[in-house]
């Protein structure tokens, strides 16, 4: 069993969960990913590593209620425990040798971008970083980032707090008025990441992005996470998961994550009574 | 002196249709009178040709003996003393190309069902009080993986007085046994009751620990005085045809895990799994076999096998044809995928091309040739992969001193031992995908290079 030490909700249905897990928490590294298990006959879900403690030996993980195991996982209170939690799993971000870095963060996928923001603070360059959300309670860790990044630039869709636009709005403006990136690194849905790289192919930036595919175990032995990755076929779990955006078969990407669609609406069902 | 006919005993099986729409085991077992019977066919041949088939040497006219004069727990030592799993390979060892195949028995009316009796004690063990492991000698194995090779080397040597501790990735122990072969052909609660009887001796099992990442081999190196390695096949191969990744296509390995570790089989499972209609299974090994017959008892209308070779070049053990072809699945031999149809995302047909076999090829199997022109659709809407596995580059990518061969399975000595002073390893890892008993084989062996590594014995 892993105890959740510390839970705090950051906006509607986002829970931030920090787990006592110090064998993983000593060898994560940004980019790197968890898979757990709420309780004995749950789900395996596959989560990015936002933060990390290496002292405490906590991870820190964060969580949207989207489906059957995410509410599941939502109604287990601070200081109890869930009863899996493996990791980390994938492999670390590669930032090295990029002197101007941008990082954009969609929805939930900010929380991925953090402990880059942080890293690239600490190694003294600190990047430009673009957050999106669809309105301003959606909007995380904004203070956290703040003294992370050398800008911060914040978009809702709704236009209630900032401005109004996706950050691929934002990203085009700074590039526009004369702004340099060696390297964008976008996480978010995918569609969002698919439109960030498609943003940035005609500047020729390279652009790397975090796929949040299907997968079972984690370590390569289901393959349900494969995505075509300039021709190839990859693994998320091993071979990434972060990739070039400029590579990836987006649509083959955004089609195979809705597999079991029909499926998961089902258990959504039985846990909340709703009708199908 | 002539030798008296004895037929052989058949295994009782669960009705084909009834047990087509099931989880439950098909093979039934036998009792104890069937056992004795089958036990007395034994010839008692002085060089007991069975025990040189059997990977793990079991002292086979032994143990028949033993169950003939109704001493099953006599028996049961017997087997265990070389096999820690007997109720496990009682049922999944290909014995027919084993121990049976060997037997004098074979020459007349049958060979003794070796692995009918096998099963019989090896459950009557289950029940039966470990004998007590030797005294503590103060060494410490790290063993990673919990399949069949990790689970006999770690339980051989707990037997001598070594603290074992397993490493495994998933959130249950077992491997293959648990994430792999389905409820029907081995039921989980045996693979539950030999762990336990592993962890009454002392061997202690770290779940939710991928080697290499969760603790590093350097880290194991440091705190244990010897490492094995039994972490099992890889990833799974697909064909690298067009339309592979559209939804409907999955690895056998993806499709049997979400059925058999997550339990998809039960709708009140939270892991989805594809219920497909019409099936195409790609390929025709166990795995395949085992593929096929979930997504019939899932409620599929119509399996097929695809298979680019013919019958007689299946690899699936006989017995696992027979059954399934019993439960309905039909076999599409001497065919070849060229391509998956899709409509909106989804598989819609599987575009073939017929076979010929032509002259023999490096393993000795007639090379399937391409007929020109024929290809045709097979209409349907999931399409499973069982065309193996392919190392998995993990534990190579995180410990790049250890030395893999050209396709990335680890290399090791004759005493399972790899280019690492006291890391040994055995089983698919190092195989590439092979069966339960020979990864047991592998076990067992690197266990005894390792007590003698450690001087605990010669």
């Amino acid at each position: 069993m892993y105890k959740i030490l510390k839970k705090r909700t950051l906006c509607e249905k986002v829970n931030e969960y920090v787990i006592e897990a110090p064998a993983v928490a000593k060898h994560a590294r940004p980019g790197q990913f968890i898979i757990l298990r709420p309780d004995e006959e749950g789900e395996r879900i596959p989560l990015t590593i936002c933060d990390y403690d290496r002292d405490r030996g906590t991870v820190t993980v964060l969580v949207q209620e989207v489906g059957y195991t995410t509410m599941k996982l939502a109604a287990i209170p601070q200081g109890g425990s869930i009863s899996d939690f493996v990791g980390p799993l994938g492999n670390a971000t590669e930032l090295d040798g990029y002197g101007n870095v941008a990082l954009i963060g969609g929805g939930i996928g900010t929380a991925v971008i953090y402990p880059q923001a942080k890293h690239l603070k600490a190694e003294g360059r600190p990047a430009d970083v673009i957050i999106g959300a669809r309105n301003k309670s959606l909007i995380m860790y904004e203070d956290e980032f703040r003294a992370a990044a050398k800008n911060l630039y914040l978009t809702t869709d709704d236009g209630s707090y900032v401005r109004k636009g996706f950050v691929t709005d934002v990203l085009k403006e700074l590039l526009d008025s004369g702004k340099n990136y060696d390297c964008v690194f976008a996480v978010g849905p995918m569609p969002m990441m698919r439109a960030v790289a498609e943003m940035t192919r005609p500047y020729g930036i390279k652009t790397i992005v975090s796929m949040n595919t299907i997968m079972v175990d984690g370590t390569g032995m289901c393959g349900g996470c494969r995505l075509t990755v300039g021709g190839e076929t990859k693994y998320a779990c091993v071979h990434g998961p972060e990739f070039d955006g400029h590579l990836i078969d987006w649509n083959e990407a955004i089609n195979r994550g809705k597999v079991y669609r029909s499926e998961e609406r089902r258990h959504v069902c039985m846990l909340t009574g709703e009708k199908e | 002196m002539a030798i008296e006919k004895k037929p052989r005993n058949a295994m009782p099986v669960q009705d084909a249709a009834v047990r087509a729409r099931n989880f439950e085991e098909v093979a039934l077992g036998f009792d104890l009178e069937t056992a004795q019977a089958e036990a007395s066919r034994c010839l008692n041949c002085k060089a007991a040709p069975c025990m040189q088939g059997c990977p793990v040497s079991v002292r086979i006219p032994e143990f028949l003996r033993a169950v003939k004069e109704g001493d099953i727990e006599k028996a049961g030592r017997i087997i265990k003393s070389t096999n820690s799993l007997p109720s496990v390979c009682g049922r999944v060892c290909p014995q027919e190309n084993q121990c049976e195949k060997l037997c004098v028995r074979g020459r007349m009316e049958g060979p003794v069902a070796i692995g009918s009796v096998e099963r019989f004690v090896g459950d009557y063990m289950l029940n039966v009080k470990s004998e007590p492991p030797c005294a503590p000698t103060g060494k410490k194995v790290a063993v990673i993986g919990s399949g069949p090779a990790g689970l006999t080397c770690a339980g051989e040597l707990s037997a001598a007085g070594v603290e074992v501790t397993v490493f495994e990735a998933f959130h249950r122990p077992g491997g293959v046994l648990v994430y792999g072969i389905p409820e029907f052909r081995l039921p989980k609660r045996l693979v539950a009751a030999e762990i336990d009887k592993l962890k009454e001796k002392g061997v202690h099992i770290e779940l939710n620990t991928v080697a290499g990442k969760t603790v590093t081999i350097e880290e194991l190196m440091e705190e244990y005085d010897a490492v094995f390695i039994g972490s099992g096949a890889g990833l799974p191969m697909f064909m690298g045809i067009e339309g592979e990744n559209l939804n409907g296509v999955l690895s056998a390995n993806e499709f049997l895990t979400r059925v058999n570790l997550m339990k998809a089989y039960d709708p009140d499972s939270p892991t989805p799994v594809i219920h497909g209609k019409n099936v195409c299974v790609v390929g025709a090994g166990n795995v395949a076999m085992d593929a096929a017959r979930t997504a019939l008892r899932l409620g599929a209308e119509s399996v097929k096998i695809v298979y680019r070779r013919g019958r007689e070049e299946m690899p699936a053990r006989k017995e696992e044809i027979h059954h399934a072809e019993e439960e309905g699945i039909e076999f599409v031999l001497l065919t070849n995928p060229v391509k998956v149809l899709g409509q909106d995302g989804w598989v819609s047909a599987l575009r073939c091309i017929r076979m010929e076999l032509g002259e023999p090829d490096a393993s000795g199997r007639r090379r399937p040739v391409e007929v020109p022109g024929s290809e045709y659709d097979i209409p349907c809407d999931t399409v499973i992969i069982a065309l193996g596995t392919s190392p998995n580059p993990l534990i190579k990518n995180s410990f790049e001193a250890l030395k893999t061969a050209g396709k990335g399975t680890i290399v090791v000595d004759d005493d399972m031992m790899t280019n690492i002073d006291g890391i040994y390893a055995g089983g698919d890892a190092v195989t590439g995908a092979a069966t339960v008993i020979l990864a047991m084989g592998a076990g067992r062996k690197a266990s005894k290079a390792i007590l003698k590594k450690l001087g605990i014995r010669e």
